[in-house]
């Protein structure tokens, strides 16, 4: 198989194409200053760091892309640019379910930018501080993307809360209760619903089950799962835990002080890592 | 003393008419034209010290005095109340400043300023009224952010305002938001109604008469002028309803048609709030 037949689908929901990603300055002589062969994202001459460069990826509807690598490897970076909680240097990203894919939502407006977050496009975050308001009930996080679209019947907002509580597996008499007291895998359980209000065609998740004790996340995977093959969504879940990418992806691309080093179906991945860096999370991983 | 009192009283007599410089009042104006040009938005204007504190009523003040004329007739009721000490150094600052006349009659006024409710006589075309307001933004509760709530306005977001009626409404299983209440003006913009009674929301809606809003401390004016969309935000099947006691009537008029409020110190002792309107029922 070759290079582009990885990364690319028959129909993709989201297509990414040169995304690139720059703290500080910007000075194009600065990409071959860092990446792995330099061995650093950080350019020595201005200071600035290359968090993300040259990252290309499709994905279709009802498939996962994973994206691993260490911390600091510009795996959430990527996410973020997607999701457009940050603004991107540089690249093109369409999702067909917006103007069929004839824009670059990079260079959408705020305003519509965030339009998107709330029917097309979801997040779920690490830290369920950062996608749920905590002092806000169960119910009431998920009333929020729904009123944003539109939703102004309360007796049918709350049964569309019911509904996404129960399918996420959040026992219905918390439904009331505000979200700061509940456990870490019940927010993220939470988050999972909100995400799903609005039948986003694409779900984005950074390290979802990270911080979450072993049972508890298998738990929370499993759910994933489940959803991922329900609902046909194009998902990438960006993760440093090999299981967490094993369990609910197909492909995925391994990144390396800002740059995709390494893109394989998953299963060949783990059976038989290419780069030397890939081989080195792989063995981390198994040992 | 006495030397001191005089000289004091004369130099009141070199004060510019409605106390404020021309320019002062020209620049209210201004923002003035921009609110009602855009109803239910919060227009930013150089809120002057007034002899006033500010709170006080010093935001509804400069827009009276911005606004008046010879010939207005002025009004002020401090909760319905002409007689309050508030409403009669407010009127007494206006009409000295001015030469204007005062009454306590809605028929006989043309500029009303008021603090906490609309008068319940019915009010035209030939009447403003100006409201005194603390805070003006109806998202403060919500959102602390100034950057994020200047966005939430600006792109209409306002879904974290129904989120906090929905919350509301499943903790207390009403909406329990009584002054204040939140309302889409012109169907643009969430606006405060300040702390009128929910009594008096749905004489706002398609008004006669311009209302002005005022809030000097946080330097902000916007306006409701006349024939105005003014929603009250709530869920469809959550119907809005204005304020109501079981059997509650005025111990003075009789009134069962007024709002009402409860005689403090006293259990089950209602009076009419608006005591011009009460007073006229009682002689007639």
């Amino acid at each position: 198989m070759n290079h582009d037949d990885l990364l690319s689908v028959p129909s993709p929901v989201v297509s990414v194409n040169g995304l690139g990603k720059v703290f500080g300055t910007f000075d194009p002589s600065m990409i071959e200053r860092t990446g792995p062969t330099t061995g650093t994202a950080r350019d020595a001459f201005s200071g600035s760091i290359v968090a993300a460069w040259d990252v290309n990826f499709e994905v279709a509807a009802g498939e996962a892309l994973g994206i691993v690598g260490e911390s600091g490897s510009g795996k959430s970076t990527v996410l973020r640019c997607i999701a457009g909680d940050q603004p991107a240097t540089t690249g093109d990203v369409r999702f067909t379910c917006h103007e069929e894919g004839t824009v670059n939502v990079l260079r959408l407006d705020p305003a519509t930018r965030r339009r998107l977050r709330i029917d097309k496009l979801s997040v779920v975050y690490q830290d369920p501080a950062e996608g749920l308001a905590l002092g806000v009930t169960a119910g009431g996080n998920i009333a929020d993307p729904l009123t944003a679209a539109g939703w102004r019947n309360f007796g049918r907002i709350r049964s569309r809360a019911a509904e996404l509580l129960e399918r996420t597996e959040v026992p219905l008499d918390r439904m009331d209760d505000i979200v700061r007291n509940f456990s870490g895998g019940m927010r993220q359980r939470v988050q999972i619903a909100r995400a799903l209000a609005n039948n986003p065609a694409i779900v984005l998740l950074d390290e979802p089950t990270t911080g979450l004790d072993a049972s508890v996340a298998s738990g929370v995977l499993d759910l994933v799962r489940r959803l991922l093959e329900e609902l046909d969504l194009a998902v990438v879940v960006v993760s440093h835990d090999f299981s967490v990418i094993e369990m609910l992806t197909q492909r995925c691309i391994v990144m390396q002080h800002g740059r995709v080093v390494e893109e394989a179906l998953t299963d060949q991945l783990l059976e038989d890592p290419q780069h030397s860096y890939s081989q080195k999370l792989v063995a981390a991983a198994r040992a | 003393m006495t030397t001191t009192v005089r000289r004091l009283a004369d130099a009141t007599r070199d004060l510019p008419f409605a106390l404020l410089d021309e320019e002062s009042k020209r620049e209210i104006r201004r923002a003035l034209l921009q609110a009602v040009a855009t109803p239910g938005y919060q227009v930013p204007f150089g809120s002057r010290e007034m002899p006033v504190a500010r709170g006080w009523g010093s935001g509804g003040l400069q827009i009276s005095l911005a606004i008046v004329g010879r010939n207005d007739v002025v009004k002020v009721i401090d909760q319905g109340d002409d007689e309050g000490v508030n409403a009669v150094n407010l009127r007494r600052l206006i009409t000295t400043s001015t030469g204007t006349e005062e009454s306590t009659e809605v028929d006989e006024s043309t500029l009303i300023q008021s603090r906490h409710r609309i008068p319940e006589d019915a009010m035209g075309e030939d009447h403003i009224l100006v409201l005194q307001v603390p805070v003006p933004e109806p998202l403060r509760g919500i959102e602390r952010d100034m950057k994020e709530l200047a966005r939430m306005h600006a792109e209409a977001d306002y879904s974290k305002m129904w989120v906090s009626l929905y919350e509301d409404k499943v903790r207390n299983g009403v909406i329990t938001q009584t002054t204040g209440y939140p309302c889409l003006v012109a169907g643009r913009y969430v606006t405060a109604t300040t702390p009128i009674p929910r009594w008096d929301i749905p004489r706002l809606h398609h008004s006669e008469f311009l209302t002005l809003f005022g809030a000097g401390r946080e330097k902000r004016v916007y306006a409701i002028p006349p024939h105005t969309d003014v929603e009250p935000l709530t869920f469809e099947d959550v119907p809005f309803e204005v304020e109501s006691a079981d059997g509650a009537r005025c111990k003075l008029c009789g009134s069962t048609e007024s709002f009402l409020v409860e005689t403090p110190g006293e259990t089950s002792s209602w009076s009419c709030s608006d005591t011009a309107w009460c007073r006229r029922r009682r002689l007639a």
